[in-house]
């Protein structure tokens, strides 16, 4: 009832084709980028944007990118955050190098850097599927964290190995600010989104969800499967590679290889599988689910036992409650978030009524 | 059907096996421009494994493929497809999940003219081209009466309507070369019909050329216009459908006579 479509009709193939077919759709869209651009940066505090907001939005962001190689390629990988540490890297060091380097190109060559990091792991692809590409990605997933530990060139010569991301300066503002590393941070997550948005729903996207359904049926209408698996891994580790620079500059605000450990290979893994595997939105509704539940969480058994049970206890407490919710959650939907949500949007359609 | 002019597919001594297990010898046949060729013969006669080597998911030991006036020792698939060859499969081989629309639009990924980057940015070549893409594909959503199920979910669909919607992302492709394998397996008698019109009029309307295998002998003598029968790898009938039927080789593979 709240959410018809009767009466928009789409007259073109254009039209027909938009992400957002109806104008309920297109508004709500126009209302939260309102609602991010112009009201956050003005009412949110500190805590908001370092703690919530940014983290959110860059795992988002790695959700997209790991979403577009494993929800629509079809290959799995347990590399990711192996490709975030490389574009972190990569920028940082090209930075370094070329003084005077535009902030924003040092993200999207760090993305190329990542890009072409990831097609060489993406090689294995071609000859084995499954479990097995999931292992070989985590070969990725390891060798990248000793290199970047053990050769001392790639954090200029520092002995911990951690090193102060550069102040974020676009076209001569500062960025610093906790408002201002959130807008610099949507300002590169949202057209990221856009790009992969139109791409899903174009030939690529098309090629890639046809080898990840069935690979022979794909080689029989003519998809090249070698080009459609690299350009996934390519444009996937491009995508993990951006996010990797924004976790490190304007999340961290430090450059190290301990941000990019095995677990947030994982911690983007559960985003797709929690947020819906060959789903946009997914990424946004996992991304949210990760960042927001631990934090519902503590401030409840804060609020509720923090007398009762000792600190220690608590927060292992915390850790089971969550573990416990994923796995509920995933045996009532396991298509993810995205699906949820579909199915409530079919159902406001009708709703008063039931069919 | 006159005999001057050069058959489209030309199969010569085609042997394939498996490790040692022969699934098909010494087989060759032609296959005029334009008509409808019914490939038939019992189960394990290696009908579906000459399939695979004409669109190349096979390749073979021996012999040559002529396609088009171009002679190889094997098809690729990806060769295959370029050259003008679309096929369904006897278990559908559909992409399960997506809609019918993106199914049959996969179908033209060949005549894709835009890159991946015009795509993303909507701009350059990829607008114009994906509305071409979709102008081709609604011809065939509406040649095979799928209007009602476009963005339908093909896992959510019927079987009768995944073969039609397979057929369809085979038209897509706008083949010289079709290649069907069982495509009214496990139908109904009206679902078999229908099948069978679409069938021809693809045949008529397009003039595609088709090599099918069924089983059903009489959708195979009203619809073909040329029979290949196949027993245990070999040729054993190659003709008009009602020559076929009298020789005393295929009866005999049909009914079970005893061997020599």
């Amino acid at each position: 009832m709240f959410y018809q479509e009767s009466g928009q009709f789409s007259t073109r193939y254009r039209q027909d084709g938009r992400a957002l077919r109806l104008w309920q759709q297109r508004a709500a869209l126009w209302a939260l980028l309102l609602l991010a651009f112009g009201l956050l940066p003005f009412i949110g505090n500190d805590y908001w944007f370092s703690a919530i907001l940014i983290p959110f939005l860059v795992l988002s962001l790695a959700g997209l990118g790991l979403n577009l190689l494993t929800g629509y390629a079809g290959q799995l990988s347990l590399g990711s955050a192996a490709f975030m540490a490389v574009g972190a890297f990569a920028s940082y060091k090209l930075q370094f190098l070329l003084p005077g380097l535009p902030l924003l190109l040092s993200f999207v060559a760090g993305g190329v850097v990542a890009a072409a990091v990831g097609v060489v792991f993406g090689l294995p692809s071609l000859r084995i599927k499954g479990f097995y590409l999931l292992v070989s990605t985590l070969a990725a997933q390891f060798f990248v964290e000793w290199l970047l530990t053990k050769f001392a060139w790639f954090s200029n010569g520092n002995e911990s190995g951690v090193i102060t991301a550069p102040p974020l300066l676009v076209a001569g503002h500062d960025f610093g600010s906790p408002a201002g590393r959130y807008l610099l941070t949507l300002s590169v997550v949202l057209p990221l989104f856009v790009l992969a948005a139109n791409l899903v729903r174009s030939s690529l996207g098309r090629n890639w969800m046809a080898v990840r359904d069935m690979d022979t049926a794909a080689a029989v209408i003519g998809i090249p499967i070698l080009r459609t698996k690299l350009l996934a891994f390519a444009i996937s580790s491009f995508i993990l590679g951006v996010a990797g620079s924004l976790w490190a500059f304007t999340y961290l605000g430090t450059v190290e290889p301990h941000g990019f450990d095995l677990s947030r290979s994982f911690q983007v893994l559960f985003i797709i599988i929690l947020g819906g595997m060959g789903s946009i939105l997914g990424n946004f509704l996992g991304a949210a689910f990760i960042v927001l539940l631990p934090i519902v969480l503590s401030i409840l058994s804060g609020t509720l036992l923090s007398g009762v049970l000792p600190a220690g206890q608590l927060e292992n407490l915390q850790k089971i409650i969550f573990g416990v919710l994923i796995i509920l959650f995933l045996i009532k939907e396991p298509d993810g978030l995205a699906r949820l949500w579909q199915g409530w949007r079919a159902r406001a359609r009708l709703w008063p009524l039931r069919f | 059907m006159s005999e001057t002019v050069a058959p489209l597919l030309s199969l010569s001594h085609i042997s394939l096996s498996f490790k040692g297990v022969k699934a098909v010898t010494d087989i060759g046949f032609d296959v005029a421009e334009g008509e409808i060729c019914a490939l038939i013969g019992p189960n394990g006669a290696g009908k579906s494994s000459l399939l695979n080597v004409i669109n190349g998911v096979y390749q073979p030991q021996q012999g040559e493929i002529r396609f088009a006036g171009r002679a190889r020792r094997a098809m690729q698939p990806h060769e295959a497809a370029v050259a003008g060859i679309a096929r369904t499969f006897q278990n559908i081989a559909l992409f399960k999940g997506m809609s019918v629309l993106d199914n049959i639009l996969t179908g033209r990924n060949l005549a894709s003219r835009s890159s991946w980057l015009e795509q993303a940015f909507r701009v350059g070549r990829a607008v114009a081209d994906e509305e071409a893409q979709r102008a081709v594909a609604e011809e065939v959503i509406a040649f095979l009466r799928l209007q009602a199920w476009r963005h339908t979910p093909v896992g959510q669909l019927p079987y009768g309507l995944q073969k039609r919607v397979e057929l369809g992302r085979a038209l897509a492709a706008r083949p010289r070369l079709l290649l069907l394998d069982e495509p009214m397996a496990g139908m109904n008698r009206e679902e078999k019909r229908e099948m069978s019109q679409f069938i021809r009029e693809v045949n008529q309307v397009f003039g595609t050329t088709i090599v099918l295998i069924e089983h059903d002998i009489g959708v195979v003598m009203e619809l073909s216009d040329h029979v290949v029968v196949l027993d245990y790898g070999r040729k054993i009938g190659d003709g008009e459908p009602e020559a076929v039927r009298a020789l005393p080789e295929v009866i005999a593979a049909y009914l079970g006579q005893q061997r020599h």
